[in-house]
């Protein structure tokens, strides 16, 4: 499991004042794609362990950040940098396209 | 170049899976080529209501869950990478999957079919971004907003019924004069206030900044384009069957395989089943029949032909 839970209320502390990189997992428990991605980025929370803060958030629970990103499909992954959102997947895609993006994100 | 396999199945939907559930249980040395995103298109559903044995319905990605395990209980290997090509113009036909070339005697394509978009200038930049084919995951984004769901199919009725409890209002948008969807269907739509119908029109271009605006909407009888506000599309008009690098096998104009007797390809050796050649049922439970079916006609066809020397009758 990624287990790491992000909320509106540990996004500023949690994402944005990271040191390292940081993927969020935009879900919602009734959204079927999203049980697709969900184990994709769990396994990708291991493969990266350490270089990628990989966490979930759900947008039932947390309308205040998915809003202030314009977040309108999920599932959508939003891959941080320095604070700043740089890079995201949207829909059920496979995990290749998922983890090319991480490493992108960490030579960028 | 890996070591000869008795059947191949490219895809792990319905079809293929319960085609490997056949093909192991009659000892038949069997690889699934599931695909990174394997277990096709139930993995994108809610609950199914209509594959017998669950009285309740079944969630789609825990049926395919249980199919998978029930497929590896009894051997079948399965490999989640992408199918790239596949040479059915020799024997033993050659697939490339991953990284990696496999042959095998029989081959059973089941690769199933994707939700098809609309191909239109300004779209794809806009997917996620107010564009969207999946009712279920996104409505609650359209609160008190004006969408447009394209499609006259059942699933376009449905698409549209979900928007309705949240949006403000909801167009459906068909380019023909009538819709194909169902009766209980059409008339559960009509009945909603809140949803109205555009015929004989179709969008021709998605707008906006930095989330879908309006869309250009073409009216096929007068030609007449007008710019109508909208802030989402839901787009439900169908699906592309998933046919690219068959080498050798022949597909009708639309892409499907061209089948016969439900199961044959124009290969020998190769068979087929589920919605990569269905374009008639495209249900759960019709590609899993086909993907039996596929399976005893390739071990009835290995067995004929003698390069099975091991045959279990079940």
């Amino acid at each position: 499991m990624a287990d790491i839970i992000f909320t509106d209320q540990n996004f500023e502390e949690e994402v944005l004042k990271s040191d390292v990189p940081v993927i969020i997992d935009f879900w919602a428990p009734w959204c079927a794609p999203c049980r697709v991605v969900g184990p994709i980025v769990d396994d990708l929370a291991k493969e990266f362990s350490g270089k990628v803060k990989v966490g979930k958030m759900n947008v039932d629970e947390n309308q205040q950040t998915a809003g202030n990103f314009g977040i309108m499909s999920i599932p959508t992954v939003l891959y941080f940098k320095k604070g700043q959102p740089v890079d995201s997947v949207v829909g059920a895609q496979s995990k290749e396209v998922i983890k090319q993006k991480m490493e992108n994100l960490l030579q960028a | 170049m890996n070591s000869l396999l008795d059947v191949i199945i490219i895809g792990s939907g319905p079809a293929g899976l319960t085609a490997a559930i056949y093909t192991t249980r009659a000892a038949l040395k069997t690889l699934v080529i599931a695909g990174e995103k394997w277990g096709g298109q139930l993995q994108l559903t809610s609950l199914v209501e209509n594959f017998p044995g669950f009285p309740e319905g079944i969630e789609g990605p825990e049926l395919m869950v249980n199919m998978r395990k029930q497929a590896e209980h009894h051997g079948a290997e399965i490999k989640e990478v992408n199918f790239t090509s596949g040479d059915f113009t020799k024997r033993p036909f050659v697939i490339n999957a991953g990284e990696t070339t496999y042959q095998a005697q029989a081959v059973i394509l089941a690769s199933g079919a994707d939700a098809r978009w609309l191909g239109v200038k300004g779209e794809a930049e806009k997917i996620g971004k107010g564009v969207s084919s999946c009712a279920t995951c996104d409505s609650m984004f359209f609160r008190n907003k004006n969408v447009f769901v394209v499609g006259g199919g059942d699933s376009a009725m449905e698409e549209a019924l979900v928007l309705a409890k949240v949006a403000n209002s909801v167009t459906v948008i068909h380019r023909r004069d009538a819709f194909r969807a169902s009766e209980i269907m059409q008339s559960r739509a009509k009945e909603e206030p809140k949803i109205t119908f555009l015929f004989n029109s179709e969008i021709v271009e998605v707008k906006g900044e930095m989330r879908v605006e309006s869309a250009l909407v073409k009216n096929s009888q007068t030609g007449e384009v007008k710019d109508m506000p909208m802030d989402g599309i839901f787009v439900a008009i169908g699906h592309i069957p998933n046919t690219k690098n068959y080498q050798g096998i022949e597909l009708d104009p639309e892409g499907y395989i061209k089948v016969q007797d439900h199961y044959k390809t124009n290969i020998e050796g190769v068979f087929t089943a589920g919605d990569v050649h269905d374009r008639s049922y495209r249900q759960a439970i019709t590609a899993a029949g086909f993907g039996a079916a596929a399976a005893l006609e390739a071990q009835r066809w290995l067995s004929t032909e003698g390069k099975v020397t091991e045959f279990k009758a079940n």
